[in-house]
């Protein structure tokens, strides 16, 4: 089934409501429910749907999760190989040993997903992505933490929005765990980013629930496409 | 059986019943358009299946994942709770005072929410010994009240193992995806949480073993980054397999440039732990 809509544009910065996630759980129950008794009109297979040329398409299922989580690596490794080749005017040698840090992970991250999604279905695995990095000062030291820390937010928030998206059966399981792996180490480099800017902030993204939020692929892509020139074509995974 | 029946047995194992169900007052409303269609004797059964998917399909499984999780939210805020009025704690900076009264206000707030969550199902806060001796009072870490040091090295080991211990768990709350992204939510505090305490103790030059040096926010290989001898064996229980570096049979090690070593593969992953191994590491502080 296709996902029903996407968030307007006023609320693709919002982290998913509880309202929008409950009602996505009902939609996705309803909607299993009008298959088996075939009120399904609106039902479309994906494959009619062909994505605008230049286009990206994350697939569905499983798979598309994890292109989905490939172009998010894609995006942070590229930006932390930038800036590490090129520091900011007054990097201290912490900082210098944190962003090298950061830029291995991301690194090995990326390389992660292209490897077990190249070893899982071939076919599907997304192509590089062309990123875009004309709003980042990378000389200033504010422009790149700022980003830095933007990057990991939205990593945490994505990573945490897309585990009940994964299927509970097959591989399912294993691939939500590995992204457990992999959320938990977005985490720790949030709060070090955060403390870089401004000490202290490691933890300021919490609500009154003491929890960190979480975001649809919509969301989280509506707001990296700043700095993607790729266009990406989310319609197709899990709701 | 009428709807209002189904809600108020719910409301006795969920007193949030009516909050949740009132968000979904329009998938309600669809459910009743689909309703018409099917024949009455089966609405029950549609209606119990609607909330198997949105509470589980084994609601005591998830249940029990989140008393797990409480009963480690109830050691952490405790933990932080006798801590900000110890002596220890008075020598800390006033940047680490604060960031430690931050991190208590996050797990008192876990254990309310999970408390919220879970209802009358909710498990009771067990008796905690923080010495580590099992209601002692005189186990390895006594004396803590008095060490910062040791304090800290306490905070990061319940933090890590706190991560570890969500992370162990996530699998086993796929049927009920709001559990599942709530305790997601949570696991990444605990990540935060654990960062800024590996920072702080690096920041204040406390005692590492021999070759494990820096201290990293993240963790490298099984280093505890933590050198203390009475409960070492224990300590490094909580940092035990995360020295792994194949993920889904992928060696990460190398993978995209020789900058991977082992250390940066092992740090880029953090690994889950089993209830069991979750329990035997805090098993000495639970009287």
């Amino acid at each position: 089934m296709k996902r029903t809509s996407f968030p307007s544009p006023s609320e693709k910065d919002a982290p998913i409501s509880e309202f929008g996630k409950q009602r996505r759980n009902m939609l996705k129950y309803f909607g299993a429910s009008a298959a088996l008794i075939t009120i399904g009109s609106a039902c479309k297979k994906s494959s009619d749907d062909t994505p605008a040329s230049g286009t990206v398409d994350l697939g569905s299922g499983d798979v598309g999760i994890l292109n989905y989580a490939y172009a998010l690596e894609q995006l942070e490794a590229a930006f932390y190989v930038k800036v590490v080749a090129s520091p900011y005017a007054g990097m201290t040698p912490l900082e210098t040993e944190y962003l090298t840090d950061i830029r291995n992970h991301e690194v090995g991250h990326r390389e992660f997903f292209k490897a077990a999604i190249t070893a899982a279905a071939p076919t599907m695995i997304i192509p590089a992505l062309e990123v875009d990095f004309s709003s980042i000062d990378f000389t200033s030291r504010t422009s790149v933490l700022s980003t830095a820390k933007a990057f990991e937010d939205l990593g945490v928030t994505a990573y945490n929005g897309a585990g009940q998206l994964i299927s509970t059966t097959g591989n399912g399981p294993t691939y939500l765990g590995l992204a457990g792996k992999i959320v938990s180490v977005e985490a720790r480099h949030a709060a070090l980013i955060a403390d870089l800017l401004s000490p202290g902030t490691f933890a300021n993204t919490v609500d009154a629930n003491g929890l960190d939020t979480a975001r649809t692929p919509a969301q989280v892509l509506a707001i990296a496409g700043t700095y993607i020139k790729t266009k990406i074509d989310a319609s197709h995974l899990p709701s | 059986m009428n709807l209002q029946n189904i809600i108020t047995e719910i409301e006795k194992v969920d007193p949030e019943v009516y909050e949740r169900f009132d968000t979904r007052r329009k998938a309600m409303k669809n459910f009743a358009n689909i309703g018409g269609k099917i024949a009455l004797a089966a609405v029950p059964l549609a209606i119990a299946s609607m909330f198997n998917k949105a509470y589980g399909q084994t609601p005591g499984d998830v249940n029990s994942i989140l008393n797990f999780a409480l009963t480690l939210e109830y050691l952490e805020a405790e933990f932080y709770n006798n801590i900000v009025i110890s002596p220890g704690y008075a020598t800390a900076s006033a940047a680490d005072k604060a960031a430690l009264l931050k991190i208590r206000d996050d797990e008192n707030k876990h254990v309310a929410f999970l408390k919220t969550v879970l209802g009358t199902a909710a498990v009771a806060k067990p008796t905690f010994d923080f010495t580590g001796g099992k209601g002692s009072g005189t186990g390895p870490f006594a004396g803590y009240l008095n060490s910062y040091a040791v304090q800290l090295a306490m905070a990061q080991t319940f933090e890590d193992t706190g991560v570890r211990a969500y992370k162990g768990q996530a699998p086993g709350l796929q049927s009920n995806r709001v559990a599942l992204t709530a305790a997601l939510n949570i696991h990444s505090v605990e990540g935060r949480h654990a960062a800024h305490v590996r920072q702080m103790r690096r920041a204040l030059d406390v005692a590492i073993p021999v070759g494990q040096k820096p201290l990293k926010p993240f963790i490298t290989l099984n280093y505890s980054g933590i050198d203390y001898p009475p409960a070492q064996a224990n300590i490094n229980l909580s940092y035990s397999g995360e020295e792994v570096t194949t993920q889904a049979g992928v060696n990460i090690v190398n993978l995209g440039g020789t900058f991977n070593t082992a250390a940066a593969a092992s740090e880029g992953f953090d690994e889950p732990l089993t209830a069991a191994q979750v329990l035997t590491i805090v098993n000495p502080f639970i009287v």
